[in-house]
């Protein structure tokens, strides 16, 4: 058979609320990919009390389904998903895995590559095939793009976080199979979750805001980052970070705007005292209006966004605020 | 006594990487050039193994695949308080990607021993492809638990842990020897101290290359990595910007009325 013609496939992962968002976008892809190839859309999915899933996944695009239901997949465990996730692949030898940029993809993808000896490539912003069927994975890296591909291994693998693609208009006439996977008796963990706390979820969440301040390490302190925050709050909008405002403890991580981080849509964007770093650049996904606020005039930021103010925001944010609260009083 | 191993990563300093760029004619990367230091997070790896020697008792050794100078980096973490530096350096490693990087570290590390916990830091500034860790255990078939945020228990069997998942933590448990990836919440790397420079002058970094290990050629490096960079290009300029000018005051109405234009306000 000829090397690009296998399935593609998708590890979609199980949230609370049934397939999580990026799995579904990553089938609708997976279609795309699959009907250029002329190959079947494959998906496996392990968790418990999931029988309605397999319908679900078919109508998202999947053409053939293996899902294991069981007590002992409820949650994620790296050992035993690995165990059975790499059998079937062993067995069913994928042409392409697409895997979710969620903690447990990010996880679970390299253990799995590493495994099937093959190759990986981190949180891409577009997938496409070149004229020979081989994937072409492509990544922000220094202030451009790189396209990276996996000639000869197999499957080529690729994570991707939510929101890069769009999600499918699941069809309900759709057939497919549906098959068990069969989940190993004797298997003895050297890993065990005890417990999963989830805490609360931030009020205005990022992915759905349609407004978005973010700030770096040009806010210089928590003064400085506390201004940031009130602009956000004056204005409605989701407040997010870059690395170096994540490493100063201004804010937690999952505030994280870019590759590695979140990817947002928003309407408008205010990027504050940040350099416009690719990698955060890239989370903003067509967003209407841009704004930036940096001290340094040279900043690569300027030449990302529609609108530009130089100034040390410690000085123009007040300022700012002022004029809003005036305007919102009105 | 705990054997831990710490890899890390000599990266081009991430406050000057911006630099970097990828010239429009050629495709290629501009290089300015950039000192290596040691990967941030990789600090926070070096830490948590310098925080169970203070407390429990560990030999460190640190791990790293890379260029000769990056014996400098390595030198740093002796000077932190590790006590023996391997760096894998050769011709033959080059080009690799994060699955012959893995497997080249992972080869290391065998020939060095057996080691009771490996520790690496989640990302590297410049690859931030997290691979590199969960593909090392694989190798050495250790477990592995990514994204550790706290060490609660350590005993010569056990780790207790807390590892980041979306909105919280999962709290865990993992049997030695084992591999984990830590977050920059674990801990706070102290300074280098003027005794612990003075201290790791007197130590040596071992340099092993291809022949030290027992890998073939053909799995290392640029022919030993599934994946490889077909293409850069630069970004299309999609924005023109306008710069707001005036003083304070006029710059803060002037971006309100473009707000108001916009209908975002």
């Amino acid at each position: 058979m000829d090397n690009n013609k296998g399935s593609v496939w998708v590890i979609a992962e199980q949230g609370k609320l049934g397939i999580l968002d990026v799995s579904l976008q990553l089938i609708d892809k997976a279609r795309q990919l699959a009907d250029t190839l002329g190959s079947p859309v494959e998906v496996v999915s392990l968790g418990y009390q999931c029988e309605l899933i397999g319908t679900q996944l078919i109508a998202a695009g999947a053409d053939k389904v293996y899902i294991a239901d069981d007590p002992a997949t409820a949650v994620y465990q790296a050992e035993l998903y690995t165990k059975i996730i790499s059998q079937l692949f062993k067995q069913q030898q994928p042409n392409i895995v697409l895997v979710g940029s969620t903690f447990m993809g990010r996880e679970l993808a390299p253990i799995l590559a590493a495994t099937l000896k093959t190759g990986l490539t981190a949180h891409c912003t577009d997938l496409c095939l070149d004229e020979k069927g081989i994937l072409e994975q492509k990544i922000p890296a220094y202030g451009g793009m790189m396209t990276i591909v996996c000639p000869e291994k197999r499957p080529q693998m690729a994570t991707v976080a939510k929101g890069v693609f769009g999600l499918p208009n699941p069809d309900n006439e759709r057939t497919g199979e549906i098959l068990t996977l069969e989940i190993p008796n004797d298997f003895k963990a050297r890993i065990r979750t005890i417990e999963i706390v989830k805490e609360e979820v931030p009020s205005i969440s990022l992915e759905s805001a349609d407004k978005i301040v973010a700030g770096g390490a040009g806010a210089q302190n928590i003064k400085g980052w506390n201004m940031i925050k009130e602009l956000a709050n004056l204005l409605g909008a989701g407040l997010g970070s870059t690395r170096p405002a994540v490493d100063e403890a201004w804010i937690k991580i999952d505030s994280m705007i870019g590759q590695s981080g979140k990817m947002v849509n928003p309407k408008l964007y205010i990027g504050i005292g940040l350099s416009g770093e690719q990698q955060h650049m890239v989370g903003i996904v067509d967003s209407e209006i841009m704004i930036a606020i940096n001290n340094d005039e040279q900043s690569p930021v300027f030449s990302q966004v529609d609108y530009g103010i130089v100034d040390d925001c410690q000085l123009f944010l007040p300022e700012l605020i002022k004029k809003l609260k005036a305007h919102q009083e009105q | 006594m705990f054997k831990i191993a710490v890899c890390i990563k000599a990266v081009p300093d991430p406050e000057l990487a911006s630099k970097i760029k990828i010239d429009p004619k050629t495709g290629s990367l501009i290089r300015t050039n950039i000192p290596l230091v040691i990967n941030p997070l990789d600090r926070n790896a070096l830490e948590a193994a310098l925080n169970i020697k203070s407390t429990q008792g560990a030999e460190i050794t640190v791990f790293s695949m890379g260029p000769p100078q990056a014996d400098t980096t390595l030198k740093q973490c002796l000077a932190l308080g590790a006590d023996q530096g391997i760096l894998l350096s050769d011709i033959a490693f080059a080009g690799a990607d994060a699955y012959s990087t893995a497997l080249t570290l992972a080869s290391g590390i065998k020939k060095a021993g057996e080691f009771d916990l490996v520790i690496c830091g989640v990302s590297s500034s410049d690859g931030a492809t997290e691979w590199v860790g969960p593909e090392i255990s694989v190798h050495l078939g250790l477990p592995v638990v990514t994204m550790v945020s706290e060490i609660s228990e350590l005993t010569p069997e056990m780790i207790q842990l807390k590892a980041n998942i979306e909105n919280g933590y999962r709290k865990m448990e993992v049997d030695l020897p084992a591999l984990l990836t830590v977050t920059m919440e674990l801990n706070t790397p102290k300074n280098l101290s003027f005794s612990g420079i003075i201290k790791a002058k007197k130590k040596e970094i071992a340099v092993w290359g291809i022949k030290d290990l027992d890998i073939s050629e053909n799995l290392v490096g640029l022919k030993g990595s599934p994946t490889i960079v077909t293409e850069m290009n630069p970004l299309e300029k999609k924005r023109e910007i306008e710069f707001i000018e005036g003083d304070r005051t006029e710059k803060a109405n002037i971006l309100v009325s473009k707000l108001i234009d916009a209908g975002v306000i």
